[in-house]
């Protein structure tokens, strides 16, 4: 993979900052005295200077810096934000885009006669010019220093020296690091950093040897002015900073970001750090897929490499085999990162949706959002969208009353819908709420007996009673709506949410509302198992549902036989053996093992022959023909080149508790 | 969380100058009557910031500075001295005992803490 070209980072980063400032500056001209919108164009406009100035686009960096003057001085209250200056600088900003996409082209005449304008819009305000002249002679230092290299181990720490530099003036500061030794040979307070300073600064040359006073004498520090830049007419301006640009203000790179070459203006300081995505690179997603089958396979690799090292007496294998472990292991995670994305780009859709909702069904409806920036990958994100549509589909439709109805039941005459999303261990939760009649269970219940699904007077707790809505062919709608009511919708979403590992959960108060919480986990691609043998196969449960694994003692087995409960901690929890299950026609090891999944509230227990240790899982769909195999979501190449299979939690604790009930109801 | 200074002279009326200029500006002040207390007061805590007199009975602050740059919990630990001397081998001595800045007596509470707050940063 080459690096990516520093002016196309550049010029995405711009094109980013343009609509930034573009969307900043409509929305002013709505709003004149909006704060953080004149906030926000400044900073917009004080980066793109910036960073322009380091990618070489001189042209762009001096326009920009009399339109980030206008608006300093706005955002300063000496001068008031018009529609003049507005439209000016929206004007000023399409140039802009002219000059990073074409910094050669020829734009002296366009630049001049915009500045003029500019001019024009803030002198039309205060008579001023948008620099005032006659202001204070600036002079360009460029100053380079290195400190001795006990003087952190004698109390003198170099950060406060850089600040006040920077309260001097306009400062751009590099470090050298390239007397840093070698880490064998690094001692650790001693200090190899030198610093290439330009300071654009009023201030006399004293006020910099000032600043080093207890230093000075024992220390390396060049000090050359370097030209007088006298702030003078804007338009001459323009041309001298052609030939010698302004130093880039705020790009500081003391840290260690300066070791970065391609990232846009190293380090913005602090004050431009709140603009958004400034600092974003923008990759395609399947990059990201790609990468992250990339990490997969390395998983998997390495999973292998431990097999073999644990197998070997070899210390030194192990001790890489360890290292590629960890290395492996923070990778994933660094991936997992990058593919998370807030939810935020969902939910905004739902305003829409609500309003359009609304409008059809007459009702009127109030939709809250909260928690967008939680992140979750960007392919459950993808793949999220339809079941929301629909479950907020149905809450309009069927859980809000007309207004009239609610008013009679002393209710808000606008039903209001919350969506939220907020992340709990491995798991995102994202809540569809609504204040409306709640689910009618005798309805429900009716319903479900007439297409067949229970039979009639089934004992079901309310949860599994809600959870009948989700089958498919099931709709308790009397009327046929544009909307729903067709009873295709809610079996999908189940269908989506169990394909995405995740389950649902409805709690309903007649009357009151009804609140439908999907839990899904945060990623899809990779997951911590457990892997276990049962027979001759090796299967893996993943490690987030995984409660406690114990032992099952022969005794106990046959104590157990035909009951199949073990008491746990004074309850009963009810268990497969998978033996059985799968029908692996072996005989059971002496010593098998109970491992306990849950699934939130319910918990089952397996019985496996051997539990084999952690295993990271990359999770490889299984083919249509098994499409299916409810016990199973998927399969994983292991070390070895074995396919484990991955169980299907949420269905194993159902069925774990269908036993339990089928056993109960035996007596 | 505001710095925890120790200042060490042997001058009552200095530590107390000391004491009320910097704790005005928002400091943490530990006091010690010389060298040795100095030294005491730094094996029981840990300071960002040690202000001390070079002159003082019992242990002179050159030697209290050489000897803390050698507990290693103090190694980094800004020092600034007071001195009366304004020429330039005093402060040579107290530079090579490891010491980071000073100030010449007589001081106003101003330039005090305009020195603190140079060497602590902001």
């Amino acid at each position: 993979m080459s690096f990516p070209d520093p002016i196309a980072v550049f010029r995405m980063e711009a094109a980013e900052l343009l609509e930034q400032i573009e969307a900043g500056l409509l929305d002013l001209n709505v709003n004149l005295g909006d704060k953080d919108q004149i906030d926000a164009v400044f900073r917009g406009l004080h980066t793109l200077k910036g960073s322009g100035a380091m990618f070489g686009f001189e042209a762009l960096a001096g326009f920009t810096h009399h339109c980030e003057t206008a608006f300093d001085r706005v955002r300063k209250g000496e001068v008031p934000a018009t529609q003049a200056l507005v439209t000016a600088v929206l004007d000023a900003k399409d140039h802009m885009r002219a000059l990073v996409e074409t910094p050669s082209g020829d734009h002296d005449a366009r630049s001049e006669h915009l500045l003029a304008r500019l001019r024009q819009a803030v002198e039309g305000s205060d008579g001023s010019a948008v620099q005032a002249p006659g202001g204070p002679a600036l002079t360009l230092y460029k100053i380079r220093f290195s400190l001795p290299q006990n003087a952190m181990a004698n109390g003198t720490n170099p950060l406060p020296l850089l600040d006040e530099l920077r309260d001097l003036g306009e400062c751009r500061i590099v470090a050298d690091r390239s007397a840093i030794p070698a880490l064998d040979q690094l001692f650790p307070t001693d200090l190899h950093i030198a610093w290439n300073v330009e300071l654009l600064s009023a201030q006399p040359r004293s006020a910099i040897e000032d600043v080093f006073i207890f230093v000075m004498d024992d220390m390396e520090l060049q000090i050359e002015a370097k030209q007088a830049v006298l702030a003078a007419a804007p338009a001459a301006v323009v041309h001298a900073s052609q030939s010698a640009p302004p130093p880039a203000p705020a790009a500081v790179a003391e840290a260690p970001q300066a070791a970065r070459p391609a990232a846009p203006a190293g380090a913005p300081a602090a004050e431009t750090k709140p603009a958004k995505g400034s600092e974003n690179v923008r990759v395609p997603a399947e990059r990201l897929d790609e990468l992250m089958d990339r990490v997969g396979e390395l998983v998997i690799a390495q999973s292998r490499l431990s097999q073999l090292a644990g197998g070997s007496g070899d210390l030194q294998l192990r001790a890489v085999s360890e290292d590629v472990e960890r290395l492996s292991g923070e990778l994933r995670d660094t991936m997992m990162v990058l593919r998370m994305v807030p939810v935020a780009q969902l939910f905004s859709r739902f305003r829409r949706l609500v309003h359009d909702l609304a409008h059809e069904t007459g009702k009127t409806i109030e939709l809250v959002t909260e928690g967008e920036t939680t992140e979750v990958d960007k392919s459950v994100i993808e793949r999220l969208a339809d079941p929301l549509v629909h479950l907020v589909r149905n809450s309009c439709d069927h859980g809000l009353e007309p207004p009239e109805e609610r008013l009679a039941a002393g209710k808000d005459e606008a039903g209001h819908i919350s969506l939220s999303a907020r992340q709990q261990a491995g798991e995102v939760i994202i809540t569809i709420k609504d204040d409306g009649r709640g689910i009618n269970k005798e309805r429900v219940r009716a319903k479900a007996e007439a297409s067949g699904l229970i039979p009639a007077n089934a004992s079901l707790s309310d949860q599994d009673l809600y959870q009948l809505i989700f089958q498919p062919g099931f709709s308790t709608a009397q009327t046929v709506t544009n909307l729903s009511g067709r009873g295709v919708g809610m079996d999908v979403v189940k269908r989506t949410i169990d394909a995405l590992r995740g389950t649902i959960n409805v709690v309903s108060h007649p009357g009151k509302g009804s609140e439908i919480s999907l839990a899904i986990p945060l990623t899809l691609a990779i997951i911590d198992g457990l892997l276990v043998r049962v027979g001759s196969g090796r299967y893996v449960i993943p490690l987030s549902a995984v409660e406690e694994c114990l032992e099952l003692s022969i005794e106990e087995d046959m104590r157990s036989r035909g009951r199949s409960f073990i008491s746990l901690r004074d309850s009963l929890v009810p268990f497969i053996r998978l033996r059985d299950l799968f029908r692996t026609g072996t005989k059971p090891d002496p010593f098998q093992k109970v491992v306990v999944i849950s699934t939130g509230s319910e918990r089952v227990g397996l019985v496996v022959d051997q539990i084999i240790g952690d295993h990271q899982t990359v999770i490889k769909a299984m083919s249509k023909l098994h499409h299916d195999v409810a016990t199973f979501s998927g399969a994983t190449i292991l070390g070895d080149g074995d396919v484990a299979l991955i169980l299907d939690v949420g269905h194993l604790v159902a069925e774990g508790q269908q036993q339990e009930a089928h056993l109960r109801a035996a007596g | 969380m505001s710095a925890n200074i120790l200042t060490v002279d042997d001058s009552a009326s200095i530590r107390l100058t000391t004491r009320v200029a910097l704790s005005n500006a928002g400091y943490q002040i530990t006091e010690a009557v010389d060298g040795l207390d100095g030294i005491a007061k730094l094996n029981g805590g840990q300071f960002d910031l040690i202000v001390t007199d070079l002159n003082m009975p019992n242990m002179d602050g050159l030697t209290m500075i050489r000897e803390l740059r050698k507990m290693p919990a103090h190694m980094g630990v800004p020092v600034i001295f007071l001195t009366t001397e304004s020429d330039g081998e005093i402060k040579q001595q107290a530079k090579a005992a490891g010491a980071t800045g000073w100030l010449t007596k007589p001081f106003d509470p101003e330039s005090l803490v305009k020195i603190v707050r140079k060497v602590l940063g902001r």
